[in-house]
Formats: C-alpha cells, structure tokens, sequence
C-alpha cells in the first residue's frame, strides 16, 4: 500500500496509435503517444492502480502508479577510450608530448 | 459544456488558445497576403534593448565572461596555410543562472507572464529552454510547466533530455514528459488551456529580444578589451533565435560582424521516427531544425515566428557530430573547460573557419552552454553505443548520420561545409507562395521577401516567375 501524499511517478498513453496526426512516420504511426509525469498521491493506492496526483504545479493528472520516490538514473556513461586518444593526440601537437 | 479533447478538436482551437496564452493579437501586424509587418511587432510587442537590460540584470541574467581560447587557436594554426587562423573566443553563457544563454529568453518571457498578471508558465521544449524558464519562473514566483519529448517506444530516455527534465524539476517545475512525436503540440495546447499558463514560447518578440542583449555585449566586450568589433560571429543555429536574437544585438550595437550559423549535420535522420530518435547523438543546434526553421520560420508554435534567420545570417555551415564531440574534448584537455554540445558545435565550426582568415581577425563563439551527467560527451558517446552506432576514427566526411560517428583522425580532417542559401532563400519563397495560395505577390510581398532572404527585390522577382 502506498500512502496518500507519497510522491510517485505515473504514466498513461494520451494519444492512441489510431489516434496519431497525420503527418506522424508510419513507425511513430504504430505506437501511442505515451506521457510521464510526477506528483503527489490523492489517495492510498497500490502499484499498478489507476491513480490520481497533484503535480507541482497544482494541477491534478490521472495515470498508471509506477513508480514512488522516482529517481533518475542517466549518468556519465561507460568509459568512452577514444576521448583519451584525443588528449593525447593534441597535447603532443600543441606541447610536443614527453619530446 | 465539456470541450472535446481529441485531436483534431484541440488543433481546432489552436488560434484561440494562442491568443489567450501569449497576449498578441498578431492579426494586427497582418498584410493580408505573405507580407507582415516584422519591425513594428518586434516594437510594439518587445521591449528596448535598454529595458531588457535592466530586466535580465535584475535577475543576474547576462553580462558573462568573454573568454579567448589560445590554445585552440594554437591547435587551429597549426593545421592552418602560413598566415591564417584568426584568434578564437567564447561568449561563456553557462554563466547565467541555467546554465544556457536561454536564461536570457525565459527572463524577458517570464518578465512579461508576471506582467500580464499570469499565474505561470508553461514551454514545450526538451533543451535548455525549460531549464531556463525554470529558473526564471522560481525567481518570478510563478508555476512552471514543461512539455518534453523525452522517451522513444521502448521507453528509452536521451540522456541529455532526461537531464534536461532533472534540471526542471530541481528548479520547481512540472515536467510532462512524452514519447516521440510532434503530437507533444497537442498536450501543449491542452495544459494552455486547462491552467490558463502564459504560453513562453521561444519565438515570441519578447524571447527573441531577449537575446539581443548578448550580440549587444559581445560588441561592447570586444570593443572595450580589443578596440575592435569581432570579425565573425558564429551562432549555433537550430530555431534560429539565437542567430536572429544575436544579429539584431550586434546591429543595435552598430557592428559590422560577419554573423555565420552553425548546426551538426543530421541528414538523413526524420526528426518525428521513433526509431531515429535515440540514433541521434544531438537533441537540438542540428540540421533538422536549423533548415525547416531557416526556410519556414513560421511553423514554430506562434503565429508569426520573431526568430527568422534567414535574415541575418550571411553564411550557413554545417559540422559532423564526430567533430565536434573531438572538439569538446579538445576544449576541456586543452583549454580547461568542460562545456555541453550547443556551443560546441559552433566551436567546432570555429575551429575550422578560423583557418580561412588572416591570424589577426577575431572569431567569437558567442555561447556555451553546462554539461553533466547524460550531457557530457563520455554519456552521450557511450549511449550512441549502446545504440549500435560505430564510433571510430577516420575522416568525418565519411559520416552517415544513425549509423556512425567519424571521430577525426588528425584536428586538420575538421571541416565546415556551407549549406547553399540561395536554395533556402528559394525554399522559403517557395512556402510563402504555396501557403498564401498565391503565383502573384504583391509588391509589398517582394519587399517583404527581399527582407526574408537578404536579397533585392529584382532577385525575388525572378525567383518567383522561375518558379510558377
């Protein structure tokens, strides 16, 4: 059970595949228009539960529940070696490296 | 009455919902045919350079550094022709509070929302923008909500936008985020009309304005430091509001600068595809934007776009992504400074140009922009990876944007290659007939043309009987 008041993450497909703009690529074409947004719980619920919440901005929006206390998990990456072929390619142009 | 909600009954009321969420009654600056009258909604609607000043520098907004890159001028003469590589700057607007030069719109847009007696903002936009209008909106007191296209299908994130919507959210804001598609228009129109949100748009006069303020500076830096205007001014250029913003400010400043844009080449890849949409190692400053906007300003989210970059800018060039993620990592290994991609890849096409002019010639990159986490090049060199996108060294003319990334082999493989304006200026003559329904303009249409494309009226003219 997840309380009222507890911020979360929900989601829902605003626009179906049907209902898509004309000009959208037919592989845009064949997926939903899909939206994400956070807020406050307006009432207990449970994972998985159509939900109401309170955004931020005070506005209430309906969803799937997905996630509570959502956090991000975009970071720096794996380590890209080429960016270090780079340094020391133009360090040696500029300062001549150890010569 | 319940107002419906599908989409095509929410495009419908497209016209009204913009009235009442901008606050421009732009019929008013109508000709009636293709020509509007561009100078006096830019008077009547924005502001003086003088007011914007005082606006932004109230809320710590401009006056940032002028930075001189020495060793990358270094590093450009020497793949340079004996005598050539003009000294290259930086304008560093990741000095203003959200870390962009886009602090400089939203502060005039948030500015007038307060104004107008709004309650809060609300952009449509997954770049530096919303974080902008973010910061700005905290200062101001009001509600802020941004639209960003975020995920593609399988619910993948752009590194750099999901960033983008961390940033937002640290400055107060609600953030709608959405799956590919320009769709995101829709939702757009819906939270306009449901909160009653001042629409802070990035192509209104006031936004556009707003930017004035930085060609201004960079004329006044140069001048107090150099005893001269730059030579060359270089703008990434996606919706064109930076360039037009820029340009504008140099002329009220009385400079002559050669005002050149710059966008990462992203040909080939369609800016709506789900499946492209994570093959593309740059959200915004690319050709997918930098051309439809320059040959059809007026698709943006207003009626009349203030951003026409057409013009003002007087050479177009475009960069490889393997470019200018070599120069970002040049920047940061040779100069210090680590720097996120929209001004970057003007520095790359910097780089490059420097190397056409006479070594006493001054070339200004007037922005940069923050990095971290999802922005840097490392994550977004990484994520392009994991995408199935080979990354190698080798010569970026070999590039095909989706399926590579063509780190230069040697600095001197960096290349700027101009875009044809004359095909664009045609494009956008093109539009203009085709939706005014017209083979026969006015003469206030050719005026007005002659200003779109920088040519003369005779030029039009034959542009246009060429293409009936």
């Amino acid at each position: 059970m997840i309380k009222k008041g507890e911020w979360v993450r929900i989601h829902k497909n605003i626009l179906e595949p049907s209902e898509r703009a004309p000009q959208v690529p037919d592989d845009t074409k064949e997926c939903p228009l899909e939206m994400w947004d956070k807020g406050f719980l307006t009432a207990d619920a449970d994972m998985g539960d159509e939900v109401e919440i309170e955004t931020v901005a005070n506005r209430i929006e309906k969803g799937t529940l997905i996630e509570v206390n959502p956090s991000y998990d975009h970071d720096f990456g794996k380590c890209v070696p080429e960016l270090l072929k780079i340094d020391k390619q133009v360090r040696e142009i500029l300062f001549g490296g150890e010569k | 009455m319940v107002k419906a909600n599908d989409y095509t009954s929410v495009m419908g009321r497209k016209a009204e919902i913009m009235l009442r969420s901008v606050g421009i009654d732009y019929s008013k600056f109508e000709s009636g045919s293709i020509a509007f009258d561009y100078e006096k909604m830019m008077k009547e609607t924005g502001y003086t350079l003088e007011e914007m000043q005082e606006i932004q520098y109230g809320v710590n907004v401009g006056n940032t550094p002028l930075l001189e890159l020495k060793n990358l001028t270094a590093l450009a003469r020497s793949c340079a022709p004996r005598g050539k590589g003009a000294r290259i700057f930086i304008k560093d607007e990741a000095s203003n509070p959200s870390g962009s030069f886009k602090a400089r719109r939203a502060a005039n847009a948030v500015y007038h929302a307060k104004k107008l007696g709004y309650k809060g903002v609300i952009a449509a936009t997954s770049g530096n923008y919303g974080a902008a209008v973010a910061s700005q909106a905290a200062i101001a007191g009001l509600k802020c909500i941004i639209v960003q296209e975020c995920y593609d299908s399988k619910g993948k994130g752009q590194p750099e936008i999901v960033e983008k919507a961390r940033k937002c959210e640290a400055l107060g804001a609600e953030v709608v985020q959405l799956s590919v598609g320009p769709e995101l228009f829709y939702k757009f129109l819906l939270l306009l009309e449901e909160t009653g949100y001042f629409n802070a748009s990035l192509y209104t006069p006031f936004g556009i304005a707003g930017v004035e303020t930085l060609g201004y500076e960079v004329s006044m830096q140069f001048r107090e430091k150099y005893g001269k205007d730059p030579d060359v001014v270089i703008c990434t250029h996606a919706g064109g509001g930076n360039l037009t913003g820029t340009a504008r400010g140099l002329k009220k400043a009385g400079a002559a600068s050669t005002v050149i844009g710059a966008s990462v080449d992203l040909a080939g890849l369609h800016m709506a595809s789900d499946k492209a949409f994570n093959l593309k190692s740059f959200t915004t400053g690319h050709t997918g934007f930098g051309v439809p906007f320059s040959n059809w300003p007026d698709r943006s989210d207003v009626p009349r776009s203030a951003a026409r970059p057409l013009r003002y800018m007087e050479r177009y060039v475009t960069i490889t992504q393997g470019d200018v993620f070599y120069m970002t990592e040049c920047l940061a290994t040779l100069e210090g400074l680590e720097k996120g991609p929209a001004g970057n890849t003007s520095l790359a096409a910097a780089f490059a140009l420097s190397q056409e002019y006479d070594r006493d010639k001054l070339i200004v990159v007037q922005e940069t922009e923050y990095t971290g986490a999802g922005k840097h090049v490392q994550p977004q060199l990484s994520f392009a990876k994991s995408n199935g996108i080979e990354v190698f060294f080798g010569d970026p003319k070999d590039e095909i944007p989706g399926k590579n990334i063509v780190l230069p082999e040697h600095p001197s493989l960096i290349k700027a290659t101009d875009v044809d304006l004359d095909h664009m200026r045609r494009s956008l003559i093109k539009t203009a007939l085709k939706t005014y329904n017209t083979s026969e303009p006015t003469d206030q249409d050719i005026k007005f043309l002659a200003e779109e494309t920088m040519k003369d009226e005779a030029w039009v003219r034959k542009t246009v009987s060429e293409l009936k």
